[in-house]
């Protein structure tokens, strides 16, 4: 659905700037093209990492780490699973939840969840070259201890 | 010579597809699994990437880089700061699509700071994710996260941006700019 709209937008924004200026419409697709190309190796290493960790951490990989243990080794645990996993919200919600179901605890739920959005482990190569190794490494790891505190909130207010 | 280059360029890649290879040769079945991910991902890819790309290109030729500075830039204060939560809250995709946007953003004067909140919101306020979040997990948990998520991100980015030193954020703007 997003995909579909983002493709209207940059077609008809495409189609505006030829129809405003030719040239610097060519112009700005070489850019585009350029910028593409520049990050692609790059991008070609972090999909085909995501390939060898959706091999080994399938969902039921997952299902059988994250949840089992309670108490901080669980939160450890999970902390760790949602770091080098990069997995679709659409597929880890589901998961969260068959797991909470299951008798899984909310706090190891919710700090896996937010690992799993915000600390990128796979990905650091690729923010590494955007953005060099002092922010990769700050923003990965204060991102790690933030969503311990996100979980323990949520532990305060949904468990209660 | 044309080739040689290409191997060097993507040798990292080709590193792990020659893993994936050996994997495959003493578990086939693990072996194809991943390439089957592998494809998949590309795929997926292919399918988001270009117009992103092609989007920042228009922004790039015919956004003027005093707007951006107006409204994101230093001294854009608290607007710029409620800007860079909303642009990347309405994204969507995985976290590398925000990458190229955010090297757009800078090399068009956004303020470092708004860049790293920018980059914090995609990666996990984005709405879309947001409502699927709330029909699966249950309101009281989705909002929770989202309400902290937000002071979360302003403080990772002011610790980050204050870590920063002057001169790797000049470094930052400078390998952005020398970007076509």
């Amino acid at each position: 659905m997003f995909t579909i709209f983002l493709y209207l937008l940059a077609l008809g924004g495409l189609v505006i700037s030829f129809a405003k200026d030719p040239q610097k419409t060519r112009v700005a697709l070489m850019k585009g093209w350029k910028a593409f190309t520049n990050i692609l190796p790059d991008f070609a290493v972090v999909l085909a990492l995501i390939g060898i960790m959706l091999t080994y951490l399938s969902p039921h990989t997952i299902a059988a780490l994250v949840g089992k243990n309670s108490g901080f080794p669980g939160m450890l645990a999970s902390s760790i699973v949602g770091s080098v996993t990069l997995i679709p919200g659409f597929v880890a919600f589901p998961l969260a939840k068959s797991l909470l179901d299951r008798g899984a605890g909310i706090m190891q739920m919710a700090v896996f969840i937010s690992t799993l959005m915000m600390v990128g482990v796979v990905t650091a190569p690729l923010e590494n070259r955007y953005f060099g190794k002092k922010e990769t490494i700050l923003r990965n790891s204060l991102s790690y201890i933030f969503s311990f505190i996100v979980a323990i909130i949520i532990g305060m207010v949904v468990g209660a | 010579m044309n080739l040689l280059n290409l191997i060097k360029t993507y040798r990292y890649f080709l590193l792990i597809i020659l893993f994936d290879l050996v994997i495959t040769i003493f578990h086939p079945d693990t072996g194809l699994t991943i390439f089957k991910y592998t494809a998949g991902n590309f795929a997926e890819m292919l399918a988001i990437i270009p117009p992103i790309f092609l989007l920042l290109g228009l922004l790039d030729v015919w956004v003027p880089r005093e707007t951006i500075i107006r409204y994101l830039g230093e001294g854009s204060g608290l607007k710029g700061i409620v800007l860079s939560i909303v642009l990347g809250a309405a994204a969507a995709g995985p976290l590398y699509g925000a990458f190229p946007v955010a090297a757009v953003m800078a090399k068009k004067g956004t303020k470092y700071s708004n860049i790293i909140i920018f980059l914090c919101s995609w990666s996990t306020l984005k709405i879309p994710m947001f409502l699927f979040e709330m029909s699966a997990l249950g309101v009281k948990f989705a909002l929770t996260r989202w309400l902290v998520n937000v002071p979360g991100i302003l403080a990772i980015a002011y610790i980050i941006d204050r870590l920063i030193g002057a001169e790797d954020k000049a470094e930052f703007y400078r390998r952005q700019t020398a970007n076509p």
